[in-house]
């Protein structure tokens, strides 16, 4: 399906050198990345699969949290736009000798770099790196904060699917409170007029969302004939021991997608993971793998987006 | 206002710079046109409609975005909106006429043709452009020019207008906002 490009005779321009979150975006300046990532899609599709738009700019991968996708995908979107792309993990590094973020960050940008794309485990380090750094800084997941690209190309993947993003009822299920994805998708979603459902047990989806315009559901039942999106987040095992969490087989029966709920969903349900799936605890391999699924489409919008952001970031710079 | 061409004076300068360009090229074989947005997409459409009127066979018709290849990104501000290029054609051993409205310093020609070297390589680049105001910073000429100005000075800006576009066919020149 062709992507209807919304815009009016007063498109407004972009104007910001760092994409730190979705919360802090207006709905025109979503809409006008995902009109730009729209073009870009366009370049992956060509036989020669690069565009001089970055031709000697720098951009530096920053993980200080593993990542296999969202590393992966701002590589080869910085390389598209024929960037140079650095590759800068913590293994290995000077952090593992007590460097502090900033100093890391600062020795990182006085070589010259123009973004830096970075990933930490504490919610606020990619706006702290903006603060002190003169570079472009684009956040690539800051603990349960923001990842606003993974929102982007979400809100991406469902236009691209529906048409259109207003009206939509669009779930969101899983780990809510320790969820970077869950809160840029809220942001992104609400803005752009969806209904979002935020579902997942007490411990893990308080009702304090219900305050930025989120439905809070405990009993994913209850509403899984209404939505046209689910999205299932993954199951974070590295927070399984909490008390918050109950047992892997009661999150499965409860909040997991199986068969039997996927049979009770609309017909043209659309169904969404940001991975690394778990296959058949939340989420069943036959309908991860089954034509109402979303999820390799995701990771192919990903790179659209993120060429579209790290050009925009560069270019407002 | 600096100077207008009226709808007439349009169609007179718009009608000679087609003819040559049909007259240039063999209705039997096959040619691309290729607009950059967007002004010379609008030129190019009109060319293929009146092309395959004259018994055209074979055109292929493409959309060239240039921005991310231009060479002054950083100095025209804030972004506006990239678009798709729509090059779903096969360009290789073909011959392509390049389409524009206006050629001043030649940068976005030079951009359109490394654009195009990404999607093929055409037997032939020919380049049309409806008015050619002068001055030029890089080494490029047009082949096929309707309307030659040579007094315009870099204060002021040449608009070709088209009804698609804007209502109304015409060339004005206006001094810069």
């Amino acid at each position: 399906m062709s992507i209807k490009q919304t815009m009016s005779t007063n498109t407004p321009l972009w104007t910001r050198n760092h994409l730190l979150g979705l919360q802090s975006l207006s709905s025109q300046e979503i809409n006008f990345i995902l009109d730009t990532a729209a073009s870009f899609k366009e370049v992956s599709t060509r036989s020669i699969k690069k565009v001089p738009a970055l031709r000697g700019k720098v951009v530096v991968n920053a993980f200080w949290e593993d990542s296999t996708r969202t590393r992966t995908s701002f590589q080869l979107a910085a390389q598209r736009l024929s960037a140079d792309v650095i590759d800068f993990s913590e293994k290995g590094s000077s952090v593992s000798k007590g460097e502090t973020l900033i100093d890391t960050a600062r020795n990182i940008e006085a070589m010259g770099v123009d973004v830096i794309v970075v990933r930490h485990r504490a919610a606020g380090a990619a706006e702290m790196l903006a603060r002190t750094l003169k570079c472009s800084v684009v956040n690539a997941g800051d603990g349960a904060h923001e990842h606003p690209t993974q929102g982007l190309l979400d809100l991406y993947t469902i236009r691209e699917r529906f048409g259109r993003i207003e009206g939509l009822k669009v779930a969101i299920v899983g780990d809510i409170s320790n969820s970077r994805v869950a809160r840029s998708n809220l942001w992104g979603l609400s803005k752009l007029g969806a209904e979002v459902y935020l579902i997942g047990p007490t411990t893990l989806c308080p009702r304090a969302f219900e305050k930025y315009g989120a439905k809070v559901v405990h009993d994913f039942d209850s509403v899984i004939g209404q939505v046209d999106v689910i999205n299932m987040l993954r199951v974070q095992f590295e927070r399984i021991q909490s008390s918050q969490f109950p047992s892997v087989r009661e999150f499965s029966q409860m909040y997991g997608l199986t068969w039997d709920r996927f049979q009770r969903c609309k017909k043209d349900v659309f169904i969404m993971h940001p991975g690394p799936m778990n296959r058949g605890i939340e989420i069943q391999s036959e309908i991860a793998d089954g034509p109402q699924s979303g999820i390799l489409t995701q990771v192919t919008n990903g790179l659209a987006v993120r060429m579209a952001v790290l050009y925009l970031v560069t270019q407002a710079a | 206002m600096f100077r207008e061409y009226d709808q007439a004076q349009f169609k007179t300068i718009y009608d000679q710079w087609r003819e040559r360009i049909c007259a240039d090229f063999s209705p039997h074989q096959p040619i691309n046109i290729i607009g950059i947005r967007s002004r010379g997409q609008t030129l190019a459409q009109r060319l293929m409609q009146s092309m395959t009127a004259h018994g055209f066979k074979h055109i292929g018709q493409g959309v060239l975005d240039i921005t991310l290849y231009r060479d002054d990104l950083s100095e025209i501000g804030p972004r506006p909106l990239v678009r798709p290029s729509e090059i779903n054609l096969q360009l290789d051993g073909v011959p392509v006429l390049l389409v524009d409205d206006v050629l001043f310093t030649g940068r976005s020609v030079r951009a359109g043709l490394d654009a195009l070297t990404d999607f093929g390589r055409p037997s032939v680049i020919k380049l049309a452009v409806l008015v050619d105001r002068g001055g030029r910073e890089l080494p490029i000429q047009a082949d096929y020019v309707g309307l030659t100005l040579r007094d315009v000075p870099n204060s002021h800006r040449v608009n070709v207008l088209l009804t698609e576009n804007d209502g109304r066919d015409a060339i004005t020149v206006d001094p810069r906002p």
